[in-house]
């Protein structure tokens, strides 16, 4: 096998492996998509809230406590991780109840932190 | 924090941690700190202390058959489990148990919707199965029937008729429990029972006749620990094409009297849905002169302020469902019936939608006067959004409620009882010196079960007492707000594990003899006492040391 034919070789084998690594990302976050709007959309989406309120309770709590220094819609935040998403639900936070394996696996957070940061690219 | 079930060895305890891997599978058996924060009350007032009531591990079982198991191990063992659905029971314990130590058998997993009847207006679901759940299948498939959801809808529709809880449209629909049609239980013993129509094999009228042939347990299993209920179904409403709401408002505080009663005649008609009732007085609550009148009860002189600020006392407003032409009718009769009785109401049109409703319309809280109706409950429609009430505030943004809980009393469905009440909790609380901010004067009933009025008496009042030495002043506050309703007769409803003794307390009839009964039941059906000990104030014999343990 020539050099160039090597090379040319390895960038689409590695091409095909981030083609993968991709598809895996979207399915990851499109299941997370589905899990967000179930679990975590009725208190932290964008939109108004009930009863005449301006926002859903979580993005309001979000609101008073950050000002406006970070966003209050969970979807627009880049400092969502795995790991901080899964201390946050496991162990709750104010009124925020935690939220249990039965309700939301450790896979399941990891499919919605994708999905957080796919959409917080979008802002 | 590793507990251990009471009265049970830790190497017994291993083995029956064993049974249950080798029955569930390892994964759904939960037994490290960091799992089991979960299955505490968030909300607890007995948080972080030596009596907390934390599970000493949770099981996650997937179907009915592993219940089963679990329920056989923990017989062998002798160990409490204590059942859970979605755990959203906030206000009222949450998923933690009755018992420290108990196995909390989580039951989240059993998320199936098993029918959607749309002809026939019915649905069976698993415990699992939230009131979001349910809506969104129900759109999905274009279905054309409603479910009555409470605020907020992530609880489940068994655990919440479980406790008894209600919803916001037709009266029928409202007592979840009443709206049930059958269940499909696990014993004790560990055998599984279906009530109704269920009992006959190969029936296809499970759901629709529940009290099949002689007598009918399934009242056992509402706030009871008599089994786990793995499947249970409930009457839909069929979804209207229209929906219709109206205002009434009448002036002086004495006209309460006729209103309620003619508003009964109109709900008990199946007329109207769940009539709301407020008071226009609240503008005054910060008027000095209405405040001091308002403390001493002084209805002249509420009814001259009331008048001099052009206001009315009471209000209630109304709601139809049907077609536009019948709600129209329902509406103008409710309209004739109380000019009939109060001349000088004042008697005002809502809005007239086709449904179901948009987005924006079920946003509106102006319209033709400002409403206190949540419309998203009044139309079927589940979300988290009243949860804004236990969270951060603008004026208070670093702090959240933590003692969130729920007190309510049963207030007889008429105008004299309501202001009687009114006076006794104004009383009541005076007594225990903490008097509330908000004059008792205007605390409204809450016809949320149609045949009965609910009014709070402890609801929020531990409010700011967020210390560990704050949360057992405001216990014991409450518990001497329960004595004390109970002596002038009213009996509360539900209550968080930690005031169920209290509660249960109340209900004194004849030397205790409905509780006595209800024990004596217990015993028999479940000899090891392995079922959710002491909820609701029933202990069976193996644990009846343990009732009002939680006073000390």
């Amino acid at each position: 096998m020539k050099p160039t034919t090597l090379r040319s070789t390895t960038a689409l084998v590695l091409l095909l492996c981030g083609a993968a690594a991709n598809a895996q990302d979207g399915a990851s976050a499109e299941r997370g998509k589905a899990k967000f709007e179930h679990s975590c959309a009725p208190c932290h989406a964008a939109g108004p809230g009930d009863d005449g309120r301006p926002m859903l309770p979580g993005t309001e709590a979000l609101t008073l406590k950050y000002r406006g220094t970070i966003p209050a819609v969970l979807e627009q935040r880049t400092d969502l991780t795995a790991p901080v998403i899964k201390a946050f639900v496991r162990s709750g936070t104010f009124s925020m109840p935690p939220f249990r394996k039965t309700e939301l696996t450790d896979a399941e957070i990891d499919d919605i932190a994708a999905y957080i940061a796919q959409t917080s690219k979008l802002r | 924090m590793a507990v251990l079930p009471p009265g049970v060895s830790a190497d017994n305890f291993a083995a029956a941690i064993r049974e249950f891997e080798a029955a569930i599978g390892k994964e759904w058996v939960m037994t490290s700190d960091e799992d089991l924060v979960p299955y505490r009350d968030h909300f607890s007032y007995i948080k972080d202390q030596p009596n907390e009531l934390v599970p000493s591990a949770a099981v996650g079982p997937d179907t009915t058959e592993q219940v089963q198991a679990i329920v056989r191990t923990a017989n062998k063992y002798k160990i409490p489990l204590y059942a859970i659905s979605t755990g959203k029971n906030f206000a009222y314990g949450g998923p933690s148990p009755n018992v420290r130590g108990s196995v909390t058998v989580d039951l989240k997993r059993m998320n199936r919707i098993l029918e959607v009847n749309d002809k026939r207006h019915y649905a069976v679901v698993e415990p699992g199965v939230s009131y979001i759940d349910l809506y969104r299948r129900i759109k999905e498939h274009g279905l054309k029937v409603w479910i009555d959801t409470p605020d907020p809808g992530w609880g489940s529709l068994i655990g919440n008729a479980m406790d008894h809880g209600i919803g916001y449209t037709m009266g029928f629909y409202r007592d979840h429990f009443g709206a049930h049609t059958g269940m499909e239980v696990v014993l004790p013993s560990g055998e599984i029972m279906r009530t109704g129509m269920g009992a006959l094999p190969g029936s296809n009228s499970w759901h629709e006749y529940r009290h099949g042939f002689g007598p009918d347990p399934s009242g056992l299993f509402g706030q009871g620990n008599f089994g786990i209920v793995t499947k249970m179904g409930f009457r839909l409403m069929p979804q209207p094409e229209h929906w219709r709401n109206g205002l009434v408002t009448v002036p002086k505080r004495a006209d309460l009297i006729p209103l309620v009663d003619t508003v009964n005649y109109i709900t008990d008609l199946g007329l109207a849905g769940e009539p709301w009732y407020g008071s226009p007085l609240t503008a005054l609550a910060r008027n000095r002169e209405f405040l001091d009148a308002a403390a001493s009860f002084n209805e002249s002189a509420m009814d001259r302020l009331a008048a001099e600020a052009n206001l009315h006392s009471w209000q209630v407003e109304l709601q139809f469902y049907g077609s536009e032409k019948t709600t129209l009718a329902q509406w103008e009769y409710a309209k004739e019936l109380v000019a009939r009785a109060i001349p000088n109401a004042r008697l005002t049109d809502g809005e007239s939608l086709p449904v179901p409703l948009t987005p924006e319309q079920i946003d509106q809280t102006t319209g033709p006067y400002p409403t206190n109706m949540r419309r998203n409950v009044t139309q079927g429609v589940p979300g988290l959004g009243v949860w804004y009430m236990v969270g951060r505030t603008e004026q208070s943004p670093n702090t959240w409620n933590e003692t969130h809980i729920g007190l309510f009393s049963l207030v007889a469905r008429t105008g004299e009882a309501v202001m009687q009440a009114q006076k006794d909790f104004a009383e009541i609380t005076q007594q225990l010196g903490t008097p509330s901010l908000f004059p008792s004067a205007l605390g409204t009933p809450v016809n949320w079960y149609q045949f009965a009025f609910i009014m709070g008496n402890g609801f929020g009042m531990s409010m700011g007492e967020n210390t560990p030495e704050g949360k057992k002043r405001a216990t014991e506050r409450l518990r001497q707000v329960l004595k004390e309703n109970a002596r002038r007769g009213y009996g509360d409803y539900r209550g968080p594990p930690l005031l169920q003794d209290d509660v249960a307390d109340q209900y004194s009839f004849n030397d205790y003899v409905l509780r006595r009964f209800n024990e004596k039941l217990k015993d028999a059906i479940d000899p090891n006492g392995v079922l959710s000990p002491g909820r609701a104030g029933v202990w069976p014999a193996a644990y009846r040391s343990m009732r009002g343990g939680l006073r000390g």
